[in-house]
């Protein structure tokens, strides 16, 4: 009887009062690694793929420029004409700048669009660029 | 007196149990939303804009050619060449005088498929170049490299590919 009685006054459950807190953190690092920013992507494109290719960790001072099959060209959410990218470059390498300019361009397009994209940004001073492309197998 | 005893006997604190529940609903809604998917593809520093009376006139022998015309055939320094073959022309011609400037030009109407993959064999010949390299001095591939190792090999094995001015632009 004595013993018994001893055995219900310790508590036995697994204190969880610091899980929260633990879960907590696990949220605050999601929320500070998110980025929510996503792009209503207007254009359609296929990527062309390479074998060479490099990876960008931080995605912050990435912004994408879209080449559609139909020729159209997209920066952030806007359809744009080839001869804002200068302006718009301009302020993207003002307001960050180690900005790399990344070309997302269906394989099937013309190089002379591409080259009339990095015409613009040459003048626009946004000289590092990307030339988004997929893994070969 | 009841009262007293009954208030006595309640618990005042705030339940806390389901705190864990609702931030993992929250844990769970990051984790879904968050996209870890990083860009790829192949870098590259566009020269600086140049006016067109200022253009810097290379000495012919320090660069290496690479014309792509529309139909997706190669010329290498005045050679018909074809796409696969760039990367061993370029890398025996890097591997001759290393401090060549490999110059890429294209036509209007070179579809981009080609000139991505011209870029790309152009890489593969200094990745060539870096492996040998690695071989030689550390006698490990590059893989294997420590990051000081690494920076090492790229400055030593140097990428220097260029842009050609394009003829015409809009």
């Amino acid at each position: 009887m004595k013993f018994k009685k001893k055995q219900a006054s310790t508590k036995q459950n697994v204190p969880t009062a610091s899980l929260p807190d633990i879960i907590f953190m696990l949220l605050i690092f999601f929320m500070v690694t998110t980025v929510l920013r996503e792009y209503d992507i207007k254009v359609q494109y296929t990527l062309p793929s390479a074998t060479q290719i490099e990876k960008i960790d931080n995605k912050r001072i990435v912004t994408y420029i879209w080449v559609g099959r139909d020729g159209r060209v997209q920066i952030d959410d806007n359809i744009i004409v080839i001869p804002e990218i200068q302006s718009i470059a301009a302020k993207k390498r003002r307001e960050v700048p180690q900005v790399i300019m990344s070309l997302r361009v269906d394989e099937g397009s013309r190089m002379g669009i591409v080259t009339d994209i990095q015409q613009q940004l040459r003048k626009g001073d946004a000289l590092r660029i990307n030339y988004s492309a997929l893994q070969k197998l | 007196m009841a009262m007293l005893r009954k208030r006595a006997s309640r618990d005042v604190e705030i339940p806390t149990s389901s705190m864990a529940d609702i931030s993992f609903l929250l844990l769970l809604f990051f984790l879904v939303t968050t996209t870890i998917d990083v860009d790829t593809g192949i870098g590259l520093v566009l020269p600086p804009p140049v006016e067109e009376t200022d253009i810097v006139k290379m000495d012919p022998d320090r660069i290496i050619k690479v014309l792509v015309n529309a139909a997706g055939d190669v010329l290498i320094n005045d050679e018909v060449a074809s796409l696969p073959q760039i990367h061993e022309i370029v890398a025996n011609k890097l591997r001759a005088k290393p401090k060549m400037i490999v110059s890429i030009k294209t036509d209007r109407d070179t579809p981009y498929r080609i000139y991505i993959g011209a870029l790309d064999e152009i890489k593969q010949a200094y990745n060539i170049l870096r492996e040998e390299y690695a071989m030689q001095t550390f006698g490990k591939s590059l893989k294997e490299l420590t990051k000081e190792q690494m920076d090492d090999v790229r400055d030593n094995v140097r990428q220097s590919i260029s842009i050609a001015e394009p003829e015409r632009t809009r």
